[in-house]
């Protein structure tokens, strides 16, 4: 807007700031305090009453066993989700081939997998060989070229990782199939149209910035995983769960050995929470301009530790 | 359509036709690009100029006529008079001497600008990462963002994003360019730095295909005008020509809506 005279008038001084007096907020006070009291309430239940047998739990949560059972719930989450993601991938890409064969067996496979229950699966894994004495390799009706002792072939640690790692294969396929139909067409005809293959144009282009839709669903399964192994007691297999409920059994305290699972629980879960927030960091770059500080950042910015981001 | 004597066109379209389910785009489409040539496509929209681009790099299928770049058939295989569909592979093939560029850019988001420009030579060719990256730089510097080549796309401004986009296409050595009305989806303000490097690059020998609404861009820079509607070509011939003295009526009636 130029004024009215000839000469737009100079700037002389700059306008004062604006001081108004903020919005008061007097609903968070009383939100606040409401919360207070009932946090306090809940605090003091669980350190007066006897029944939480605290110290109990405290001798028995880092026994051997138990921590034994943690390190095996630990791996059998990170192989289970590990071998499900790339089955998951190689089910989506198929799913989403112009070959109806693949596509056909990849809907198969999902159908049956995601629509029968795991605790199912892991028995059967379990117990194959009640079902099958012995696996043949060989031609359907033919010669056999090689027979196993199923027993020998599945030993409970397959059994249990096959029946998670199988499942979770159905329900990351179907994730994965979300996050490479959420990418711009435009992305797959640019690489098409640079002479990139197609497996080229998935695993260099597509698959990146799927992951950016498939990170925290997959965070999702991932914590589930980490509770759904305790279902592998029915292959049975030997992990966190099926350690404290031995040691409840045994002391006729099965109650407070719940609590103590649950709290081993929550303690990797926050731990896997912490890694999906770097993850989705990492494959969130590019598409935001400048990425939020990192809350350790954050700490570092308001106590001036660092130079801000 | 320069009906060059004796040189062998780069484009050679001959009653191209087609589909999409019923509904015909492309309704024989005749014409040659000769090398060095600048052609640019005008038209209405949903007069099938992008969608007869799109053919000529394969990413749409003709149902009908021959399309031939440098004289090879786009697509397909002849032996005798039966015609034989490429694999993927060798489509991927013949897309490596042409170069595309996207009316949205279609720059890779989760790569920096350098890393567009390399990625295709060192994965679709199998390039040496050190000699493509020299290049990659010197054709950031050639379109004017030689200091950009660490920001993401989405750190860039439209006009900027296209001009990588073209950089990424050139550093595959083409011996073609379509390009894909590069300058509809930017600002008006910055129309200009992208058409300046498209002149550049006409400037340099580069035979190109661009399908356009900017008519100053064809009278300057084009060698043919070709104007098209209702999937065919109504009038062809010197930009200058077709757009001062348009002999048909439809591109009469186009022209005065737009100039």
């Amino acid at each position: 807007m130029s004024a009215a005279g000839p000469e737009a008038p100079a700037r002389t001084q700059p306008p004062e700031p604006i001081k108004a007096i903020p919005v008061r907020h007097p609903g968070r006070w009383v939100t606040m305090a409401v919360i207070a009291v009932l946090a306090a309430m809940a605090v003091n239940s669980l350190v007066t009453n006897p029944n939480w047998q605290w110290s109990f739990q405290w001798e028995n949560a880092f026994a051997p066993p138990v921590l034994r059972g943690v390190v095996t719930t630990l791996w059998l989450t990170a192989a289970s989700m590990i071998l499900g993601v790339a089955l998951g991938v190689v089910l989506a890409v198929m799913r989403l081939s112009p070959n109806p064969i693949l596509s056909g067996a990849a809907w198969f496979y999902v159908w049956v997998f995601r629509g029968t229950p795991v605790l199912v699966q892991l028995v059967i894994w379990g117990n194959l060989n009640s079902l099958y004495r012995q696996i043949s390799l060989g031609v359907p009706f033919g010669p056999e070229w090689f027979t196993f002792e199923t027993r020998d072939l599945i030993p409970p640690v397959a059994a249990a990782l096959l029946g998670l790692a199988l499942n979770e294969a159905a329900y990351m396929s179907e994730i994965i199939r979300a996050g490479i139909l959420s990418v711009d067409e435009g992305q797959g005809e640019a690489a098409s149209a640079l002479g990139m293959s197609r497996m080229q144009t998935l695993r260099r282009i597509v698959l990146p910035q799927a992951m950016r839709v498939v990170v925290p669903p997959t965070g999702n399964e991932t914590i589930s995983m980490l509770k759904t192994t305790s279902l592998v007691a029915y292959v049975p297999y030997v992990e966190l769960f099926f350690q404290t409920s031995a040691i409840g059994s045994r002391t006729f305290q099965p109650f407070p050995m719940l609590i103590t699972a649950s709290l081993w629980y929550l303690a990797m879960t926050s731990v896997l929470m912490v890694g999906q927030y770097y993850i989705e960091r990492y494959y969130a770059r590019g598409s935001v301009r400048t990425l939020p500080p990192t809350p350790i950042q954050k700490l570092k910015m308001r106590f001036g530790w660092g130079e801000p981001a | 359509m320069t009906a060059a004597t004796g040189v062998a066109p780069m484009v050679r379209a001959e009653q191209v036709h087609k589909w999409y389910g019923r509904f015909e785009v492309l309704k024989g489409i005749d014409l040659e690009v000769a090398p060095r040539e600048v052609m640019c496509i005008v038209g209405p929209s949903g007069s099938g100029k992008s969608t007869f681009l799109r053919c000529i790099n394969h990413l749409e299928r003709i149902h009908g006529g021959r399309l031939w770049v440098d004289g090879e058939l786009v697509g397909y295989r002849q032996r005798g008079d039966k015609l034989y569909e490429m694999r993927d592979k060798e489509v991927a093939r013949q897309r490596l001497d042409i170069g595309m560029v996207f009316q949205r850019f279609n720059l890779f988001p989760h790569m920096t600008a350098i890393q567009n420009v390399m990625e295709a030579p060192v994965r679709a060719k199998g390039e040496a990462k050190e000699a493509v990256r020299d290049r990659a730089q010197a054709l950031l510097d050639r379109v004017g963002l030689g200091d950009r080549g660490n920001s993401y796309p989405s750190q860039l401004s439209g006009g900027q994003q296209q001009r990588v986009a073209i950089a990424r296409a050139l550093c595959m050595q083409p011996k073609l360019m379509l390009f894909d009305e590069p300058t509809s989806a930017l600002d008006p303000e910055l129309v200009g730095e992208v058409l300046d490097v498209m002149r550049q690059l006409a400037d340099s020998g580069m035979t190109m295909i661009v399908v356009t609404h900017e008519m100053g861009f064809a009278r300057e820079v084009g060698d043919s005008l070709v104007f098209m509607d209702d999937g065919l070509i109504v009038e062809a011939g010197d930009p200058r020509e077709v757009l001062t003295n348009p002999q048909h009526e439809r591109t009469k009636a186009f022209l005065s809506k737009v100039l």
